[in-house]
């Protein structure tokens, strides 16, 4: 879908904006908000661009980098820190080969921390895209990552 | 058809999705199917009811079995002992004491309310998405009764005797908040659910949201009659994609049934809801920055006064409740205040939904009267300690108090745990064996309000972050002489003077591990460690840097 036509679904309202913006970045093909899409927006809807950056810039679900098909977010709160969500990052480091904030070179993964998912009774959790994976060990979390990898999927 | 006699009840919820609840559910209903049992055995899909640990279950009504971590290749096995064979599969049976559960096919809601649940009594128990089954155990009624036969000043009349207390975290009457709003002139006035639930520990709503949506729908409409307002919105997480679904689902079988939408029941009122998506905030559960971010804004609390009953959303009276204190709405205008007062405590009457989680044996969710006390949750419905010795517990999620173990025995109400000098907090429990060290953890505490931290004034931007180098000093055994002196003296300056209560409600947890684990925290000390020189006290660097 194209800038203006999202717009056009969300209605031309500022009230729509984070709503505008989920849907560009789902539809953006690398999970992120890109310069001219929002020097678009801008026009459209008649906002300046450093008050949409400012704005989107403030909710951790949105990025403006380019990220991998899956965003793994993991939680760092406290509730599954004392389970062991320390164990999972290393865990997690090791089998994508990438820091916290990074995407693999594939394009496949992005492994970002997150606050937490409310999901806290099966903690340590994550969550990769719209699915939550929780009691996590390190053999868990490779199989997880192989069945995405292997499922190839989108 | 036969009347079934036999219902097996499937939750599926975020937790048990991933386990394979919906794949589990099918091949129950095929092998089911497959023996012609299909007359006899109805499988309905409910939401969680309890144990949040114990992978896919599948509870059998009314023969009161819970099975536990059920996966597709056991399914005929159970469908063969259980139903054809008539004996109770004891390997997959869920271990420890069963949790309380309700009947299915249960029409006297009352007497599960017995039971002691008013907010929970149909999660697990209907299918969330039929809003028949929601009916059928008196849902709407207390819409329908309140449009038809009470006047506005009535329903807050009797939500003020009720006693009931938002169960947002604050615990600010409902009905008082409720009659600030009512009187207001205005053409448009708005309620607001605050769904966005970002304290870590806390996922009653989530529960609630998905195991009974109907209900928070009513006690918005009726909260919308009360206030006289028209429209409602329901401001929830990004992340609660189930939740989101089974909600708009709700919403448009609410309107088709005509419980949403224009002269509800007949009468001249009308209302309708929309759902507002979050995106990844913190601080966006605080109501007046939740506004701000409704408006499609950055999530900046607004200074108050004029609170939102004032002016909110678009600038017009707004009602903020949570999610759980709307879901007590129906019930209290149903069964009347008297009823509900019943329960629990007098300062907080009614009961209160927990998230109990960490180093216990059953972590999940609990509904139970205000005024048990911690004791009770971890060694009655937690099961006790998991591995190793209580520690310490958090009330109310990170934002909370810690408590040692002489707190083990005050009773949970916002009264008695004020007297105590502690907060009652959102819902979360979260219990802590001796494995975790309080530095670490307070370390933990501080690193999740450092990222959340909004960034608007000063002293919460600076201060969190001078207070987490410090835990993070501690927990590394080099902390400095003066630490747990600064540490203390941030805190404080942070309670009195941070713009919001995220920057205020850090004070809580150190401030309270100060109190019972003082010694522990010192341990962090290095006394051979040389303090470097700097040009600001910690103080200037809250006080004197540019807002
Ligand atoms: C940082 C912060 C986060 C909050 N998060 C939530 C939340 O997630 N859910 C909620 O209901 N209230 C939250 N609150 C409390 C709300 O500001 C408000 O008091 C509450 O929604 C009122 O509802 P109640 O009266 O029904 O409790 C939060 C407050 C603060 C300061
Ligand atoms: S106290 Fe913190 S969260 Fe609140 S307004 Fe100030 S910076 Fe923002």
């Amino acid at each position: 879908m194209t800038v203006s036509e999202i717009v056009d679904r969300r209605g031309n309202n500022r009230e729509n904006l984070l709503q505008i913006l989920h849907d560009i970045q789902d539809s953006s093909g690398d999970n992120s908000i890109h310069r001219d899409a929002i020097e678009e927006l801008a026009k459209i809807m008649d906002i300046t661009v450093a008050d949409i950056t400012g704005t989107l810039s403030f909710y951790t679900m949105f990025s403006t980098k380019p990220r991998g098909r899956h965003i793994i977010r993991l939680c760092e709160s406290p509730p599954c820190y004392i389970m062991g969500s320390e164990n999972i990052l290393d865990a997690l480091q090791k089998k994508l080969g990438v820091k916290l904030g990074e995407t693999t070179p594939d394009k496949k993964f992005t492994l970002e921390p997150s606050s937490c998912l409310g999901t806290c009774g099966v903690a340590p959790a994550m969550m990769i895209d719209d699915e939550v994976y929780g009691n996590l060990n390190a053999k868990k979390v490779s199989e997880i990552i192989d069945s995405i990898s292997k499922s190839g999927g989108n | 058809m036969a009347k079934p006699r036999t219902y097996v009840l499937v939750p599926i919820d975020t937790n048990t999705v991933t386990a394979g609840a919906r794949e589990v559910k099918n091949a129950i209903s095929a092998e089911i199917g497959k023996r012609g049992l299909s007359d006899e055995i109805t499988v309905v899909e409910t939401a969680a009811f309890g144990p949040t640990d114990a992978g896919v279950l599948v509870a059998v009504q009314p023969d009161n079995v819970v099975y536990a971590n059920i996966t597709v290749a056991n399914v005929a096995e159970i469908v063969e002992e259980h139903f054809v064979k008539g004996r109770q599969c004891k390997k997959f049976i869920l271990a420890g004491e069963k949790p309380v559960l309700p009947k299915a096919g249960e029409t006297d809601s009352r007497k599960l309310q017995e039971l002691g649940r008013i907010v929970l009594d149909n999660c697990g128990v209907i299918d969330p998405e039929n809003i028949k089954e929601y009916i059928a155990r008196d849902g709407y009624f207390a819409l329908g009764k309140t449009v038809t036969e009470l006047k506005p000043e009535e329903v807050i009349k009797v939500m003020k005797d009720s006693g009931l207390r938002g169960r947002g975290g604050a615990g600010f009457p409902t009905g008082l908040k409720w009659s600030f709003c009512a009187p207001v002139k205005s053409k448009e006035k708005y309620v607001i659910c605050n769904a966005d639930e970002g304290e870590p520990g806390t996922f009653k709503d989530r529960l609630i949201m998905e195991g009974d949506p109907h209900k928070v729908i009513e006690g918005m409409t009726i909260c919308g009659y009360a206030i006289g307002g028209n429209k409602g919105f329901i401001y929830i997480r990004g992340e609660y994609k189930l939740s989101i679904q089974r909600l708009q689902k709700a919403i448009s079988d609410a309107r088709e049934y005509g419980f949403l939408g224009k002269k509800i029941f007949g009468s001249t009122f009308s209302f309708d809801i929309e759902i507002k998506i979050g995106a990844g905030a913190y601080v966006c559960g605080e109501e007046t920055a939740l506004i701000e971010s409704m408006e499609g804004k950055r999530g900046l609390p607004r200074l108050k006064p004029p609170f939102p009953a004032q002016c909110g959303f678009r600038g017009k009276p707004t009602n903020v409740n949570n999610v759980e204190t709307l879901a007590n709405v129906p019930p209290i205008i149903r069964n009347g205040a008297d009823w509900f007062k019943k329960f629990g405590t007098a300062g907080t009457p009614g009961t209160k939904v927990y998230t109990v989680l960490g180093h216990i044996n059953r972590p999940g969710l609990i509904e139970v009267p205000t005024g048990v006390t911690l004791r009770e949750v971890i060694y009655g419905y937690g099961g006790g300690m998991k591995s190793g010795k209580f520690h310490f517990a958090q009330l109310g999620g990170t934002a909370g108090d810690i408590l040692g173990e002489e707190m083990l025995d005050v009773p949970l109400d916002y009264d008695a745990m004020q007297k105590n000098g502690h907060v009652l907090g959102s819902g979360a429990i979260l219990i802590v064996n001796d494995s975790v060290d309080i530095k670490d953890f307070l370390y933990s505490c501080m690193k999740f309000f450092v990222h959340e931290s909004c960034g608007n004034c000063n002293p919460c931007r600076n201060g969190l972050k001078i207070i987490k180098d410090i835990t993070q000093r501690l927990k590394e055994k080099k902390g400095y002489e003066d630490d747990i002196d600064g540490m203390e003296e941030i805190s404080m300056i942070l309670k009195s003077s941070a713009f919001c209560p995220l920057g205020q409600s850090p004070a809580e947890p150190i401030m309270s591990a100060l109190r019972y684990f003082k010694e522990e925290i010192k341990q962090g000390i290095d006394s051979k460690a040389v303090k470097p020189t700097i040009r600001h006290t910690q103080r200037d660097l809250i006080t004197l840097a540019p807002v």
